[in-house]
């Protein structure tokens, strides 16, 4: 069957079985492979995408069922050079030490703070507590989010990146 | 790596096309909602459906509304917008006390209402929720609509009355003045089914006593309310005394399984005690309510 959708800004049609897992269709037909595919059961959150805005777990959606909606993936978080806010927290304040969860909870990041630009530390802790992760204890992706909060706009990051430049970010 | 067996897809675009597309393709083919239970089951291939007809674009079957004393909610309605309703938190406040604890933010961005009323997983919330608030289920079929009880439309675990060319529609929940209500659960982990769950809702006569109340149990092989002990609170002025009674016939009145969750011992103490909390925030609830 054919199926069209929005990601990350970009129309897309491509050819697909139903039966593709949409964490599948975007890692494997896409080649998008900043989403991750962890448990497969719907518990790690790894594989979270935002699907019109919402994150969901892409690994228990239907590619199918995406047909016609609009998908961001970390890959959609920056615009062009310029990361993400949330993007920054994480390196701002280690919010990562091996990376596998971190697509997921930046997105889910940038959902909750579309939805609501100050949260809590309780708030932060709920939105994320569908995903999980084994290095951080959670404590430095709270604070991640935090910094996003405090720096919607990334100010500070971007002065400090035209003081360097020259220099290479990678995020 | 899960892959469901191959099907064939094909999206409803309203509720009558829907059911035509059940009765076309017969009893093979499965309605997917949210698909946080369907897909899982799929992806393991405990389900094998040869069709599979989403209904996810029915947007007429996700609202929320009042129509008099009857809050009707759309079987398309997610766990997400249940538990951001104000309305349904300041009506029913043991369907919020449910939403949050229902596995996870993520997850209740995609299950619905109705599909976890139809899945009928004895460890459910929502079951429990909708019978303590003696809620209906409206049912759509070729021939149209019929209104069932929770009880009438619980046919046991993982079945319902839905009929392979039906679909739920909707689900209304009767408001009442003076009342309160509320849910709580104990689970191994965050987001996990529950080990036993309580829910209560309380109704207060002009006196200050019970004018009518009901309890449910989630988990612990208990089919409809816990009538016993709703007869013994009727009539009377809430009060301790009365909740401990309770919930000791509730945990009588209880016939869990020993499972990985737990022996059967502890699942009844659980009965006993959680009969207990959510009768006391229910009465506390009904206590502050003004109107319906």
């Amino acid at each position: 069957m054919q199926i069209s959708m929005t990601i990350n800004g970009t129309d897309i049609t491509e050819e697909i079985e139903p039966r593709v897992l949409l964490v599948h269709f975007i890692r494997d037909q896409l080649r998008l492979t900043g989403t991750h595919w962890g448990c497969d059961t719907s518990n790690c959150g790894t594989c979270v995408v935002l699907m019109d805005g919402r994150p969901v777990k892409s690994c228990t959606v239907l590619a199918a069922m995406a047909d016609g909606h609009s998908i961001t993936t970390v890959e959609g978080l920056a615009t062009g050079a310029t990361l993400d806010p949330v993007q920054q927290g994480f390196m701002e304040e280690h919010g990562l030490q091996c990376g596998f969860c971190t697509p997921g909870m930046m997105l889910t990041a940038r959902a909750l703070l579309d939805h609501n630009p100050h949260p809590d530390d309780g708030e932060i802790r709920e939105a994320i507590s569908g995903q999980m992760c084994r290095c951080t204890g959670y404590a430095t992706i709270v604070r991640s989010v935090q910094w996003a909060a405090a720096h919607p706009a990334g100010q500070d990051r971007m002065d400090e990146m035209e003081e360097n430049a020259g220099e290479e970010v990678t995020a | 790596m899960q892959i469901p067996a191959s099907f064939d897809y094909v999206r409803a675009s309203t509720v009558d096309d829907a059911i035509s597309l059940l009765e076309r393709h017969g009893p093979e083919s499965r309605v997917v909602a949210g698909g946080h239970s369907l897909l899982p089951m799929m992806k393991l291939r405990l389900a094998r459906p040869e069709w599979l007809i989403d209904i996810n674009e029915l947007f007429e079957l996700d609202f929320v509304l009042r129509d008099a004393n009857t809050l009707r909610v759309g079987a398309m309605t997610r766990h997400a917008t249940l538990l951001e309703s104000p309305e349904i938190a300041r009506l029913f406040p043991i369907v919020a006390d449910a939403e949050r604890v229902i596995a996870d933010p993520t997850v209740r961005n995609r299950g619905t209402i109705g599909g976890s009323l139809c899945q009928a997983d004895p460890a459910e919330d929502l079951s429990t929720v909708c019978k303590v608030l003696r809620a209906e289920a409206v049912i759509r079929g070729p021939g149209g609509e019929r209104v069932l009880s929770m009880h009438d439309f619980h046919k046991g675990p993982y079945e319902t009355a839905v009929a392979h060319n039906e679909l739920l529609v909707e689900v209304r929940f009767p408001i009442r003045p003076h009342s309160g209500s509320a849910y709580e659960k104990v689970e191994r982990r965050v987001g996990d089914w529950a080990v036993v769950a309580a829910g209560a809702a309380v109704s207060l006569a002009s006196d200050g006593t019970i004018d009518d109340v009901t309890i449910g149990l989630t988990a612990v092989g208990i089919e409809g309310t816990v009538t016993e002990a709703e007869t013994l609170l009727r009539g009377h002025r809430p009060g301790e005394e009365l909740f401990v009674a309770a919930g000791r016939l509730a945990a009588l009145a209880s016939d869990p399984v020993a499972d990985q969750r737990g022996p059967v011992d502890y699942k009844r103490h659980l009965a006993d005690e959680l009969t207990r909390r959510v009768l006391r925030r229910a009465a506390a609830r009904a206590g502050e309510a003004q109107e319906g």
